[in-house]
């Protein structure tokens, strides 16, 4: 029964909708670039903004993928409460009456190794026994570990919103720039850039990069040459965390409040990126965030704002059904 | 003594892979491990290196017991192995696998040193230092497999069927390092073939092994003449 969907041609198919998909909006788009470039540069940057978020966090999900074949989808929970961290930090430091910038630098720096702190436990409490179980276990388990963590938040804090007063400072640029970007814009922007740059150099040329990689490969022959595979895994945790917790706390400045259920959508997205870009390719998960940020920015800009979301969820349904393995994706994803 | 294995069982679940393996390694010693397909001959390795541990027995290198401990501390004691298949990392170049081999060490120059020594024991490796693991012939990444584990400076050196699928003139220059490697830095080799008569004339002595049990065991020259040997895996 199911032989009669190669009735029609898949090749053809696939041709016809990615000329539908690129064409239509191209058409429209040019026309509308021209009619008003510089709406067209805000949203532009905008979804440069965007997807430097996402990027910051799907790095987590594909370099975990990568190393364990596990979607941690209590990942997204790792970049809220950094966010939250940050948010607690500045109050307090505020409340005080310390310096701004030194609040600033303070409220990244707890951020970080608050969610670092996470990351590295719920690896070891939920990911670490299951290591030989099925996947499906360990799946339900990142799950579990999502929700108690969200619920454990909204508890512990609060379920309303929280407003998030920024953490940079807001400067005007000179006109034109000052209509297309704004000062958090570039900080995110900019930060993301030097966050991808460091990791660049961590995974090519430090030997804890080479053994991320080589345990990645294959996880007995780096036990064979004396790697310990346990550490590897927490670091590349730590790490996923660490860009994670920059995220969040720059999205925060950016939308200017937050609460503990940021993480799920915003974990969604990216993890929907890191699938895009090629699961378990690092720079696949940069690529995939930028194209997804760009495009839901070009979409809801010039199309229908309320669909934003589901714009997302349907390039997710797009790539799983005509290119599971993403744009650089080496390998067919089979599970999960 | 070296290395001892003593009355080891080893299972995948259910299945009971050795039945009560006793195996001893000297100093300096060649040995070799022959037998069928299936027979326990990785088994046997992998336990010694700790990725697959015994259930009951006991495995002591130079006196310690090192039955349950982790793979990584096994390969900083000083026992490496060069598993079935080679396993080079695909997506890394021939200089970070080798890099890899190495990465118990932190002694920069002398690091430098092995390294350029493995290029002159192999300069083909070094034509091909940038190049990924995953695009070489299978008698190089033979090469480079071995090159690895030299690098972590070992004394027991385990090597899984380094003849497997591989062109008999590479298997000849392999087998001759192997042996320059054990004259040269007196490493302790254990070599497991299905290649008999190659593994055989290579060891000083050798073991036979028949589904997860040692059945014979003699020097290497004996082994070749004898009869049952010659029948079952030499095809004489
Ligand atoms: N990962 C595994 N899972 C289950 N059974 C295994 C596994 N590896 C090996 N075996 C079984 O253990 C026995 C010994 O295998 P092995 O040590 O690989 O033999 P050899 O190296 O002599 O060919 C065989 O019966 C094999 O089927
Ligand atoms: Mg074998």
């Amino acid at each position: 029964m199911f032989r009669s969907i190669e009735f029609i041609n898949m090749r053809l198919l696939k041709i016809i909708l990615g000329i539908t998909a690129v064409g239509i909006p191209g058409f429209f788009g040019i026309k509308e670039i021209i009619a008003d470039p510089v709406y067209f540069m805000e949203l532009f940057l905008g979804g440069l903004t965007r997807g430097s978020i996402y990027a910051l966090i799907a790095l987590g999900y594909t370099m975990v993928y990568g190393i364990i074949q596990l979607i941690n989808f209590a990942h997204g929970e790792i970049y809220m409460i950094g966010a939250m961290t940050a948010l607690i930090v500045a109050s307090v430091l505020g409340l005080w009456g310390w310096n701004s910038a030194v609040i600033a630098i303070l409220a990244f720096v707890f951020a970080i190794v608050y969610s670092c702190a996470y990351g590295f436990t719920v690896e070891k409490i939920a990911y670490k026994p299951l290591r030989n179980a099925p996947r499906l276990s360990a799946l339900i388990s990142a799950i579990g570990m999502s929700l108690f963590l969200q619920n454990y938040v909204m508890l512990a804090q609060t379920p309303n919103f929280l407003p998030f007063e920024s953490l940079i400072p807001d400067f005007e640029f000179w006109e034109p720039f000052a209509h297309i970007i704004t000062a958090v814009e570039m900080t995110i922007i900019v930060t993301t850039v030097i966050t991808m740059i460091l990791l660049g150099i961590l995974i090519k040329f430090t030997k804890i990069g080479k053994a991320m990689r080589a345990t990645a490969q294959d996880k007995v022959m780096a036990s064979l040459v004396g790697i310990n595979v346990n550490n590897v895994i927490s670091t590349t945790f730590v790490v996923g965390s660490a860009t994670a917790a920059i995220g969040g706390v720059l999205i925060a400045c950016h939308v200017g409040q937050i609460n503990f259920f940021i993480g799920f959508l915003a974990g969604l997205k990216a993890f929907i990126a890191a699938v895009l870009g090629g699961i378990g390719s690092v720079p696949g998960a940069v690529l995939g965030s930028l194209v997804l940020g760009i495009s839901e920015s070009l979409f809801t800009g010039y199309f229908w704002s309320e669909y934003e979301d589901v714009f997302a969820f349907t390039i997710l349904v797009i790539i799983l059904i005509f290119r599971p393995s993403g744009i650089l994706g080496k390998h067919e994803i089979s599970k999960v | 003594m070296m290395l001892k294995l003593t009355d080891i069982n080893t299972y995948y679940g259910n299945i009971h892979a050795l039945k009560g393996i006793n195996l001893e390694v000297s100093e300096g010693e060649i040995i070799s491990l022959i037998g069928a397909n299936g027979a326990g001959k990785s088994t046997t390795l992998m336990t010694t290196s700790g990725i697959v541990p015994a259930k009951r027995g006991t495995v002591i290198f130079k006196g310690q017991d090192i039955t349950h401990v982790s793979p990584d501390k096994i390969v900083k004691m000083g026992i490496c192995q060069v598993p079935e298949g080679r396993r080079i990392f695909p997506y890394l170049t021939v200089a970070e696998n080798l890099d890899m081999g190495a990465f118990l060490r932190d002694d920069k120059d002398k690091i430098k040193d092995d390294i350029d020594y493995v290029y002159t024991l192999f300069p083909i490796l070094a034509d091909r230092r940038n190049q990924q693991g995953g695009t070489l012939s299978g008698g190089e990444q033979q090469m480079l497999a071995i090159s690895r584990a030299l690098m972590s400076k070992p004394k027991v050196l385990l090597l899984d069927e380094p003849s497997l699928g591989l062109a008999p003139i590479i298997v000849r220059q392999i087998f001759d390092i192997i042996k320059k490697i054990n004259e040269e830095h007196k490493t302790t080799i254990f070599i497991v073939e299905q290649n008999a008569n190659l593994a055989l004339k290579a060891a000083h002595r050798g073991y036979v092994m028949e589904n997860g049990v040692i059945t014979l065991t003699d020097t290497g020259e004996n082994l070749l003449s004898n009869e049952d040997v010659k029948k079952a895996y030499l095809g004489i």
